[in-house]
């Protein structure tokens, strides 16, 4: 998936390079404006950012409607309503939150002087996200005798995910804060009324569901946008690398 | 030994057998793994194939009992899910009515207005039908579904479909179940088109649900040429209850005998219906599947240096499959049925058991040495890889057991299967994809050796004689050890990833191929799904050609075709006709007592001419023209799912209604007449079906059409017109150094071949060059100097020229350099190949040849021998020579050319010491001894032109700099040399020739020159440990101790300038060039960058396990090997690592950079170029024959881009032609 972002932005950068190569001369033939965009840092950090947030706009989207088709039978009246049933502003902060995690991790790393190098290849990632969706359908389709099983096993899946891809002390500790955080803001917003989770007025059991998969969910996903993130930063830092070369 | 060790020895010598045999006997054991797996995947067979479909069951009616909810013992044909009650009994009366016989008076209202009217009557009948006997009074109400009320999204069907009460669907449903409405409403067809949805709809229709036939067949029309009407009255049953359907049957056969009704009711069809996927559900599979196929192609990507990429590729993902169709097999063998949803789960089962095992085996596989026989290759590489398998196979069981004691039904089932694949994919890793893995290599080296076979055919008329033309390209030189090599580890390091794609979608053709198939599938989805579409088509169609299919030929219709025969079988329906229903509930046992009724129908038989009412096999199971999607749409309306559940479909009841020209036409409304008869079109019914038929195919073209233009539209903007050639860049890297090979670029490989220059005895010690001249010391203390580095000498070098000039105390025999000259005769076409032209600089030359001619003059003639296979000419410009140059300490007589050049007094050489550091500089080298004494020789000559004894230490380190020399010692102190040369004029004359062709920059001494070398300045103290390293570039002088300090000293004025200390070690590695930028390397595996002017440290990095043990800066990085074989890049503004390479161990630690991009370094026998860009290994050029040979210990990059390394008492000098083409 990413990869098919990855390849959605790049060729469209291509193309328009082409075409702004094609109307003018450009000032400086050796490169053209998308291999100095990207050398750019702050540039660069947009991309990564951009892209980030498109995989996790669209992660947030996909596992919306897992968690919808627990609570619909066979006919959803309308799907396209469906899979936006969640309040409007969900998704976006998702997105959001997934673009700061994932520019968050590699910058950990750097400043912690411990770059990550376990695993490192994009084969790793695309398992790591699998694994997330993985669990989150777990979540959503199989049914659990109670809540504080369903607890323990999302947590020990999100720490099979943690110990499988990350392995880093400091991946666990943002996972860990970062879930903590999550979990609370939005036990702070249903008991404030301003969030109803999928939009349904939920009673008490379905509450205790939630709350009971939410900080498992969130901490499996900080790992696995940070192991997006950390995968982008060193494509990244390859690309200012073979900028360098070609000047 | 611990067990553990014993454990992994065991391990490993089982894989290593293990893999032996699978190499030795492939074909044996590919047949084995197949059989097996076809074996395990044999119960799959019984398993239903996936897909939405019904699935449909058929039991006897007679003995039809409930079935329960426990499995019982004999399965035999049950289906697993036939267990526990149906959600609902159908019983469906199927009626035909006609009006009979036909009047040419009547309209064609009358086709379907009383028949239709029929209807609730029947309705009225089937509802007040009761059975009574000793168990109970039992009526309709008390055994139909009741629904408590319509799906609330359904507010347009509240008029049509009962809301609460019986679950009884009819044609009257229309008109609410009121005979009075019915009669009142002007417009039949109106009323039934009303509800009918506009546009195309996929599911069954609201007509179609109540008429409970197709509407096709209904003949409810105005074009119903047939004029037979056919309509069911659907009864939907909570419970089943033989003896009142008995009752009910009767009763109608009774009231309505179809007379030549031969249908069967034996039988009853449970169908069970699969949960139906809906977007919602879709798309998450979708993404799922898309993640696989994603991981897939990651994974895959790296299986590289094969003989077939995508062969192997295939092999693993066959792999992983089959074992996971052994899993499901194996469970489904032995009793565990799977209730998992297949598709869901697949991808995160393939996710679990993982591609890594075969990637790593396969890596393993392909870096073991080549020159070993295949099936030890594999063998090895089994036993490399055998542990780490092991266990990860032990972790990954450990967890899903782990997974397995959560007690979840479903997570429980998913561990099963799981550890079932595991086991299995381990299995056919072990035997299928090794086996397959030697096949492959051994196709791989099948394919080296035809490659390599023309090369080595060409060659062994190497010399056809003395004057070969030059211009004849001869064969490149036979390269037994130069192969291509690319590590997989570093494939994902390489190109950008824009290119990558770019490259992969042009290769394969990715988004043309998948819009291909993207909209075949889409259309035949269309095609297949829509009930008007080919399906019911074809099923129409078969239907009619049963009978005879003459549908042009006379007034009947050939959908039920002329078949009146009276089959008159069925004893049973062999009475009249009932004209009107029985208003009336008859007992039980009326209802079967009275097998006609009085009353008679008022009609006899119809005459021929009347409407035929046929029922033929298709009305027996009438249910099976409709939509498979009517039986769940009728539920779903009442917020019933039929999915994994099943239904019972009961025999239908056949109705036969005859209705009287008279009847019609009482019942007629008074508008139907008003209206005229419509002209009957030329098409028939049947046709304008077939229209919705053709609209459909229309549509779907237009729209497939409409979508692949869009796609090729989006696709053109989205993918550059053509790939990989847009910017500069892109151009320039692949002509250059950078090898795309496995994007069709492929690189000049075979093109690096070294050259060996012999002539040492022993292990060269030290190597120096100022670019023009190659001077190299032998532990012997044997010196040779080597010409020919730089371009302009390239002829000579070609020629064979390449000078050795023994400056040695050991007279080496001539024919010692004639053999590594000979050597280079072969290669010397290759040579002039790679450099053609230019030999106008060679003007200079000869002055070279007569200086070196009056040199040998005055030596003893058995000095002067030339080499005996001098097999060439080059018309004279270019001449080998050799000076013996006797020194004077162990020669019987003095040399006449240092006599004559009057070399100091003193300056005699020590041969009793070894050389320990040599530089060169212009024509003059510089020799520091472990004696203490600096000596300088005369690179042309051979001469000693001075020499100085003024430090007793040894001297480690040497530094020539312009005129200044600076010599660093083993007792830590550093000694700064000036040397002076004192031209004498009356030589200078005739001197100037040669040193003003070959090197400006550098100071050129003549050898008439008077040369001395004086200590300016001594730094005692300058380290407190030996001093290991010594940089001088930029005016500095840099300084590396075991101290843990590195100085810096001003070159003019001696000066230190700075003391750098950061390191927690000896220092062993210091890089310095002409910008300023020092770095420094210690034993403490740490790197710091300095600033030169500031002295202060700029970055500090630990990247080694060991120490540094050599460090090269390009503008960009920073490159550091280490005594843990690892060769870090680093950023060098930022100090972030950008990569490291593992090398093999005991690689040598020597590093050069030829370009910004091209790193060499050196290895076992052998020396590797690297590109810096991505990391990737371009080539591995092995030195000699022998590759277990001697570590390159050190490089020198020339100018030209040669690369000159020590191997063993040899050097070897690697020439890279491709960067070459580049600085072009």
């Amino acid at each position: 998936m990413s990869l098919t972002l990855t390849a959605m932005s790049d060729s469209a950068v291509t193309s328009g390079q082409q075409q702004w190569s094609g109307s003018g001369p450009p000032p400086r033939p050796s490169r053209g404006p998308y291999i100095s965009a990207i050398t750019n840092r702050t540039t660069n950090l947009g991309i990564r950012g951009a892209m980030l947030f498109s995989v996790g706009v669209f992660l947030a989207l996909v596992l919306n409607l897992l968690q919808v088709q627990r609570n619909v039978t066979l006919f959803p009246p309308d799907v396209i309503s469906s899979i936006f049933s969640s309040a409007w502003w969900v998704p976006p902060c998702c997105g959001t939150a997934s673009a700061i995690i994932g520019l968050l991790y590699p910058c950990i790393d750097s400043r912690l002087g411990e770059p990550h190098k376990f695993k490192r290849e994009w084969s790793s990632v695309m398992r790591c996200v699998a694994v997330f969706v993985g669990i989150n359908h777990a979540s959503a389709k199989v049914d659990f005798a109670n809540n504080v099983q369903l607890s323990l096993t999302l947590a020990a899946l999100s720490i099979g995910l943690w110990w499988t891809f990350d392995r880093s002390r400091s991946g666990f500790g943002l996972g860990v804060s970062i879930a903590l955080l999550a979990t609370l803001a939005t036990q702070l917003l249903v008991y404030n009324g301003v969030f109803h989770y999928q939009g349904l007025q939920y009673t008490s059991p379905d509450f205790l569901y939630i709350r009971s998969w939410l900080p498992c969910i969130f901490f499996a996903g900080v790992i696995t946008m940070g192991n997006i993130g950390r995968q982008l930063a060193l494509y990244e830092y390859k690309f200012i690398q073979e900028k360098t070369h070609q000047d | 030994m611990t067990l553990r060790e014993q454990l992994r020895e065991k391990i490993s010598a089982a894989f290593y057998r293990h893999g032996l045999l699978c190499a030795s006997y492939p074909v044996p054991i590919i047949l084995f793994t197949s059989a097996s797996i076809l074996t395990c995947c044999y119960p799959l067979l019984r398993l239903p194939l996936p897909g939405t479909g019904p699935v449909e069951f058929t039991t006897g009616v007679r003995d039809y009992s409930v079935p329960s909810h426990e499995p019982q013992g004999d399965l035999g044909e049950r289906p697993d899910w036939y267990r526990g009650p149906p959600v609902a009994y159908i019983q469906q009366v199927l009626v035909k009515a006609a009006v009979s016989p036909w009047d040419s008076s009547l309209v064609t209202v009358d086709v379907f207005r009383s028949p239709l009217s029929r209807a609730f009557s029947l309705l009225e009948e089937i509802r007040n039908h009761v059975h009574s006997d000793s168990s109970g009074i039992r009526s309709l109400e008390t055994l139909c579904l009741q629904v408590t009320g319509l799906f609330p999204g359904l507010r347009r069907m509240q008029s049509v479909l009962p809301e609460h009460g019986c679950l009884l669907v009819s044609p009257g449903n229309y008109w609410q179940n009121q005979r009075e409405l019915f009669d009142s409403d002007p417009d039949l067809l109106k009323t039934i088109q009303k509800h009918e949805p506009k546009g195309l709809h996929t599911s069954a229709t609201l007509r179609d649900l109540l008429f409970g036939v197709p509407g096709k067949y209904t003949g409810v029309s105005h074009y119903n040429r047939k004029r037979v009407v056919t309509y069911t009255i659907t009864l939907v049953l909570s419970s089943y209850d033989a003896r009142f359907l008995g009752s009910l049957r009767a009763r109608l056969k009774q009231l309505h005998p179809s007379a030549n009704c031969s249908l069967r009711d034996d039988h009853m069809v449970h169908v069970h219906f699969k949960e139906e996927i809906g977007i919602a559900e879709l798309i998450p599979l979708v993404t799922t599947y898309i993640i696989l196929f994603a991981y897939i192609y990651f994974s895959t990507r790296k299986i590289d240096m094969v003989k077939s990429k995508w062969g192997l590729a295939l092999a693993a993902v066959v792999t992983v499959l089959s074992s996971l169709l052994m899993s499901v097999g194996l469970c489904t063998l032995f009793g565990l049925t799977p209730t998992l949803n297949g598709g869901e789960i697949f991808p995160y089962l393939v996710v679990v058991i993982g591609l890594e095992n075969v990637l790593v085996l396969t890596k393993s596989v392909v870096s073991t040495p080549v020159d070993l026989e295949v099936k030890l290759r594999i063998a090895q590489g089994l036993s490399n890889e055998s542990w780490s398998i092991m266990k990860n196979m032990a972790t990954e069981l450990c967890i899903i057991l782990i997974g397995y004691f959560t007690l979840v039904p479903a997570i429980q089932e998913f561990c099963l299967f799981a550890v079932v694949g595991l086991v299995s994919d381990f299995f056919l890793q072990m035997f299928f994809f090794t086996t397959v893995l030697s096949i492959d290599i051994r196709r791989m080296e099948l394919a080296d050796l035809n490659r390599r076979l023309p090369a080595e055919a060409g060659l062994p008329p190497p010399k056809p004689g003395p004057l070969r033309p030059r211009e004849v390209p001869p064969p490149p030189r036979p390269s037994p050890h130069t192969i291509t090599l690319q590590t997989p580890a570093f494939r994902n390091l390489r190109l950008p990833k824009r290119l990558r794609v770019v490259y992969f979608l042009a290769r394969t053709r990715l988004a043309q191929r998948i819009i291909m198939v993207g909209t075949v599938i889409w259309i035949g989805i269309l095609v297949y799904t829509d009930p008007a579409g080919i399906r019911t088509y074809l099923a129409a169609q078969v239907s009619e050609q049963s009978p005879l299919g003459d549908p042009g030929g006379g007034g009947l219709p050939p959908h039920l075709g002329v078949a009146p025969v009276f089959r008159g079988g069925d004893p049973t329906s062999t009475l009249s006709i009932h004209p009107a229903p029985d208003p009336t509930p008859l007992p039980e046992n009326q209802s079967q007592g009275h097998h006609g009724s009085a009353r008679a129908g008022p009609l006899p038989q119809a005459p021929p001419a009347v409407p035929q009412i046929t029922w033929g096999a298709e009305d027996e199971e009438g249910w099976r023209r409709l939509s498979f999607r009517h039986w769940p749409s009728l539920f779903s309306y009442y917020n019933i799912t039929l999915a994994k559940r099943y239904i019972s479909i009961l025999p239908v009841i056949p109705v036969t209604v005859h209705v009287s020209p008279q009847e019609a036409i009482e019942t007629r409304h008074p508008q139907d007449t008003r209206h005229p008869p419509p002209p009957i079109p030329k098409v028939s019914a049947d046709l304008q079906t077939d229209l919705t038929l053709y609209k459909v195919a229309a549509l779907g073209l237009a729209a497939g059409v409409l979508l692949v233009l869009l796609l090729f539209c989006l696709y053109r903007v989205l993918c550059p017109r053509n790939y990989g050639q847009n910017g500069v860049a892109h151009g320039r890297r692949r002509r250059g150094d950078l090898p795309c090979d496995d994007y069709g670029y492929s690189p000049p490989v075979s093109e690096i071949s070294p050259l060996l220059l012999r002539g040492h005895s022993m292990d060269i010690e030290c190597l120096a060059s100022d670019g023009m001249l190659l001077a190299s010391c032998c532990l012997a203390g044997q010196i040779r100097v080597w010409d020919a580095q730089t371009e302009r000498h390239n002829i000579d070098f070609v020629g064979g020229a390449t000078e050795p000039e023994c400056l040695g105390s050991e007279a080496r025999g001539p024919s010692v350099s004639g053999d590594g000259l000979s050597e280079e005769e072969d290669s010397y076409p290759l040579r002039h190949r790679t450099a053609p032209a230019r030999p106008t600089l060679f003007t200079d030359q000869p002055d070279l040849t007569p200086l070196i001619d009056t040199n040998f003059t005055s030596q003893p003639p058995s000095h002067l021998s030339t080499p005996p296979r001098e097999g060439f000419d080059f018309g004279g410009l270019v001449e080998r020579a050799y000076i013996e140059h006797e020194p004077p300490s162990n020669s019987t007589y003095p040399s006449p050319s240092s006599a004559s050049s009057s070399p100091p007094s003193g300056a005699t050489a020590d041969w009793e010491s070894s050389v320990w550091a040599m530089e060169l500089r212009g024509n003059l080298i510089a020799a520091g001894r472990s004696s203490g004494k600096l000596e300088l020789w005369d690179a042309v000559e051979g001469s000693l032109r001075c020499s100085n004894e003024d430090g007793v230490s040894g001297i480690t380190a040497l530094a020539f700099l312009n005129n200044r020399i600076v010599a660093a010692r083993l007792n830590g102190s550093l000694d700064f040399f000036t040397v002076e040369i004192n031209k004498p004029l009356c030589l200078l004359q005739y001197r100037g020739a040669p040193g003003r062709g070959s090197m400006p920059p550098s100071p050129c001494y003549s050898s008439e020159d008077v040369i001395s070398c004086q200590l300016t300045r001594s730094v005692q103290c300058a380290h407190q440990k030996p001093i290991t390293v010594l940089r001088a570039a930029a005016g500095r002088v840099v300084t590396g101790s075991q101290d843990h300090t590195v100085r810096i000293y001003r070159l003019e004025d001696s000066c230190c300038l700075f003391t750098l200390q950061g390191h927690s070690g000896g220092i062993t590695a210091i890089y310095i060039d002409q910008t300023m930028v020092l770095a420094s390397g210690g034993q403490d595996g740490a790197i710091c960058l300095w600033d030169v002017l500031t002295g202060s440290r700029v970055s500090h990095v630990y990247g080694h396990r060991g120490d540094v043990t050599s460090l090269v800066c390009t503008t960009s990085c920073v490159i550091s090997s280490g005594l843990d074989d690892l060769i870090c890049i680093w950023d060098r503004s930022t100090g972030i690592k950008l990569y490291s390479i593992q090398q093999e161990v005991g690689c040598g630690a020597s590093l050069g950079v030829i370009s910004e991009s091209l790193l060499v370094t050196g290895g076992q026998g052998c020396v590797s170029f690297w590109d810096l860009n991505f990391g990737d290994l371009l080539q591995t050029v092995y030195l000699g024959q022998s590759s277990d040979g001697q570590g390159v210990r050190q490089l020198l990059v020339l100018d030209n881009a040669a690369i000159v390394c020590d191997f063993g008492s040899e050097l070897s000098l690697v020439y890279v032609p491709s960067v070459l083409e580049k600085l072009d």
